[in-house]
């Protein structure tokens, strides 16, 4: 073990003891002494708060300084052409606030003004043709709740339990509301040749031209060309001012600042799509084209970052659910491992292609807990478990690994990642 | 009456509260006109509760309301649509010009479609691939730190770690040259020329042992090249491998004999509020986890006790990040408690007097010395004394303001611990400055 490692180790514990102090102290005060937050007069019920505008554009409160995207570092060469991830232990309900949503840039997150912005479509199309940012707001829009999930989301697990905490095993997603154009309306415009058997290459306008292939089906379907997320603009790191939208589908799919789409008669191949997003199966043989990301689930709370601080009694365990191929119909939970599962309540049925929150809400006797989420969508595919996983395909995968999450949760309420048998 | 009409619960738990007051009141003996009080504030509260009740009816029977309403709506149009196709272009955009696409369209594609004219060799790539790629993927393709390995790594695919290389695992090579093209060198996209690319092409190729090194690059003799993996890939075959088995009906109970912890988090993930994570290896094992089975877990381990040695180290660590950023630390928390000041006090560029007097400069400053403003008699005696603002007059003034400065038009209760005070000192004066 490294030593420098050693003194933040002991924060780590420290962090996780002065948790469950914290509550002790709470309840004590509750059964004895009044409580002086409430029998004494408290600064913010005296003095005046802060006035309108001094935060023109609201933060949240320092309290939550927590919560936030975080990157593991020695995962990645540079922080350039890198990863971060949502913290979704943190997160209720099932929209992601755009500024905790997960990074994911292979040059850098960068600075492209409305006015700057070019999006041009040529190839197989009776007219080539260039729009502006202006031209977009011209186009009848939709609105869209999806999710937008990295293929290599969990994809560490496949080597097992890796990095302790849901954010950091299945932070690489976000689900947003977008307001965008679809993406027929331009290859409408454009004229293009919407044979079934032609392509869509996207390309974007950072240093790396990010460039994906995408099938005239789904093209015609529901790829969304977007310029707002949650009602306001894009943020920078998601592609500010117009990025693509491919609903259900392998996030490196979801061009930023998409400036080019050209109409092929054949996949491009790009890197992208031949060296990375690519699956190697036992046999060394790999999958291409493996777009749609399947049903999974994780439980949130609690997980390794959300102990049990309460002890035992009611208990609320609350996760995500989402597929790529439609609506969540049904999370199933166990706490013991997958011996037995109860239904979970769903927080409102999910749109399709977007997040679903899922409860039990149930009663923790503070026995240790093996807890699991199930996921089913409404084509009737079960997330698997991580056994079937890799017996179809292996270790070797980095991406696609949807495999059922196992929280292993101790009598002081404490969760761990762990695989089990 | 209520703030929550429509909701019964709440008005009848304050009645339960201020019966049970009422009863404590009483027992302890009051004056008989306070027990008459309270139960009156009774009779009210019962009262309150009683037209709760009425209007959590009547908003149940709005809510049915609603509900038909809503069933009634179903059964008409659905005024929801996507977005209209027009069926015919609409005429937005203008056309693209060959310069433009010609800038921007520089794909190319696995049968060498996109390739521009050109050529290189394996030594003049080997020349622009160490001034140009080897600091990230070493002078010899091998990768430098994170960076992608580029060369080697044949027949590892089906090991548990594949090197998926340019040589082992891409299946075209226009993928590398478009790669190369488009978007490296990383940092500096965009700036090789066609010559440049095919010649670290065919250095690349040279060093995955793909050619000799006296081999030239060219659009001619590009789509000659034959990949080592080119048939290595099949397309997406999940519906067959696993939809197919895993659209059924999942087990709910006795679905495993049972469960054992086989391995435990390889990190633990501490997540510092700086930002960014410290990843620290867990030393635990799955040993001495309990078993689980259909009757819960074979045994109930103890709890652990906190570790002394853990929590003596820990405030060290505090101590040195508090050091670095004591002083900016110190000013942020004063400007945090001045909030309880600006009501009535203004600091920094332009500050006039409110209800209290602009405070710039007030460290250092004469007391009672800002015109226009009326002080008490006390602060116009200092100021006749000439006495100043000081860190120890501020911090004696802001712990008790009536009792320091008797008859202050100050209505401020003070600060309590100095640490707060010495924060506010720091505050005023860098903000005043």
């Amino acid at each position: 073990m490294d030593e420098k490692l050693t003194p933040s180790r002991r924060a780590f514990l420290k962090g996780s003891a002065a948790v469950a102090a914290g509550s002790v102290a709470g309840a004590a005060a509750a059964e004895g002494a009044p409580d002086p937050l409430i029998t004494e007069r408290q600064d913010w019920a005296s003095y005046t708060g802060i006035g309108v505008d001094e935060v023109p554009y609201g933060l949240p409160i320092h309290f939550e300084k927590n919560v936030v995207r975080r990157n593991v570092e020695w995962l990645t060469a540079s922080p350039i052409s890198s990863i971060n991830f949502t913290p979704i232990h943190a997160l209720e309900g099932t929209i992601t606030p755009q500024g905790c949503a997960f990074e994911r840039h292979h040059s850098g997150a960068i600075e492209l003004s409305k006015q700057d912005y070019r999006l041009m479509i040529n190839g197989l199309v009776d007219k080539p043709l260039v729009f502006t940012y202006e031209d977009l707001e011209r186009m009848p829009r939709e609105n869209h709740v999806y999710f937008c999930e990295c293929a290599a989301n969990t994809g560490m697990e496949w080597a097992g339990a890796q990095l302790n905490g849901a954010q950091f095993t299945h932070g690489m997603i976000h689900n947003m509301e977008y307001t965008g154009v679809p993406l027929r309306t331009l290859l409408k415009e454009a004229g293009a040749d919407i044979s079934a058997d032609n392509w869509v290459y996207v390309e974007g306008a950072d240093a790396s031209s990010n460039g994906r292939s995408i099938p005239m089906e789904k093209a015609l379907d529901d790829v969304l060309v977007a310029f707002k997320a949650n009602g306001e603009a894009l943020r920078m790191e998601h592609g500010y001012p117009v990025r693509l939208v491919v609903p259900g589908w392998e996030g490196n799919m979801w061009i930023k600042w998409v400036r080019r789409i050209e109409i092929v008669d054949r996949a491009v191949e790009s890197r992208e799509e031949t060296s990375k997003y690519t699956d190697v199966y036992e046999d060394g043989t790999a999958r291409k084209w493996t777009w749609v990301m399947d049903a999974k689930s994780v439980i949130t709370s609690p997980s390794p970052q959300m102990p049990i601080t309460h002890g035992t009694g009611p208990l609320v365990i609350s996760g995500l659910a989402w597929s790529g191929h439609g609506q969540i119909t049904r999370v199933d939970v166990s706490k013991d491992g997958g011996i037995t599962w109860e239904t979970a309540r769903l927080g409102k049925q999910g749109d399709t292609k977007a997040l679903t929150r899922f409860y039990l809400d149930t009663d923790w006797d503070g026995a240790p807990m093996l807890l699991q989420a199930r996921a089913m969508d409404d084509t009737g595919y079960v997330q698997p478990t991580k056994e079937q996983l890799r017996e179809t395909r292996g270790v070797n995968s980095v991406y696609h690994n949807n495999c059922i999450q196992t929280w292993y949760v101790n009598v002081e309420g404490i969760a761990e990642n762990v695989e089990v048998s | 009456m209520s703030k929550s009409p429509n909701i019964i619960i709440p008005a009848l738990g304050a009645t339960a509260v201020i019966l049970g007051v009422s009863y404590g009141y009483t027992a302890r003996d009051y004056g008989q006109d306070r027990i008459k009080i309270l139960e009156t504030r009774v009779e009210q509260a019962e009262a309150a509760a009683r037209a709760s009740s009425q209007n959590a009816n009547a908003a149940s029977d709005s809510a049915a309301d609603r509900e038909q309403r809503n069933t009634q709506a179903k059964g008409a149009a659905d005024l929801t649509a996507p977005a209209p196709d027009h069926g015919s272009a609409m005429g937005i955009g203008r056309v693209a010009l060959p310069a433009e696409i010609a800038a921007w369209d520089v794909d190319v594609l696995p049968d060498g479609r996109g390739l521009p004219v050109g050529s290189g060799d394996v030594f003049t790539g080997e020349e622009v691939f160490v001034e140009r790629c080897a600091a990230c993927h070493g002078d010899f393709a091998e990768g430098v730190d994170n960076w992608p390995v580029l060369a080697g790594g044949f027949d590892t695919l089906a090991d548990d770690d594949p090197v998926k290389t340019m040589g082992s695992y891409w299946p075209y090579l226009s993928t590398a040259w478009d790669y190369i093209n488009r978007s490296m060198p990383f940092g500096e996209a965009g700036t090789l020329t066609a010559d440049e690319t095919y010649a670290i092409v065919a250095y690349l190729m040279y060093s995955n042992d793909m050619v000799d090194d006296d081999f030239v690059l060219s659009q001619e003799n590009f789509t000659d090249v034959e990949m080592h993996n080119a048939s290595g890939f099949v397309i997406d075959d999940r519906p067959e491998t696993e939809y197919a088995a895993w659209r059924t009906e999942p087990c709910m109970e006795n679905c495993k004999d049972e469960v054992s912890v086989t391995m435990r988090s390889v990190f633990l993930v501490a997540t510092p509020d700086a930002g960014g994570t410290q990843s620290v290896i867990n030393d635990a094992t799955p040993d001495g986890l309990p078993r689980f089975t259909a009757a819960g877990p074979s045994f109930i381990p103890a709890a652990a006790e906190a570790s002394v040695e853990d929590a003596s180290l820990a405030p060290a660590e505090q101590d040195v990040e508090a050091t670095d950023g004591a002083d900016l630390a110190m000013v942020a928390a004063g400007e945090k408690l001045f909030r309880r000041c600006s009501s009535c006090h203004a600091i920094g560029d332009g500050a006039k007097n409110k209800s209290g007097p602009q405070l710039n400069g007030i460290v250092g400053r004469t007391i009672g010395s800002v015109d226009g403003f009326r002080y008490s008699n006390g602060m116009v005696a200092a100021n006749a004394e000439g006495r100043v603002w000081d860190t120890e007059s501020l911090d004696g003034f802001f712990e008790n303001p009536k009792s320091y400065f008797p008859g202050t038009k100050m209505s401020f209760r003070g600060f309590t611990t100095p640490e707060d005070r010495a924060a506010v000192i720091a505050y005023l004066r860098s903000a005043g400055e």
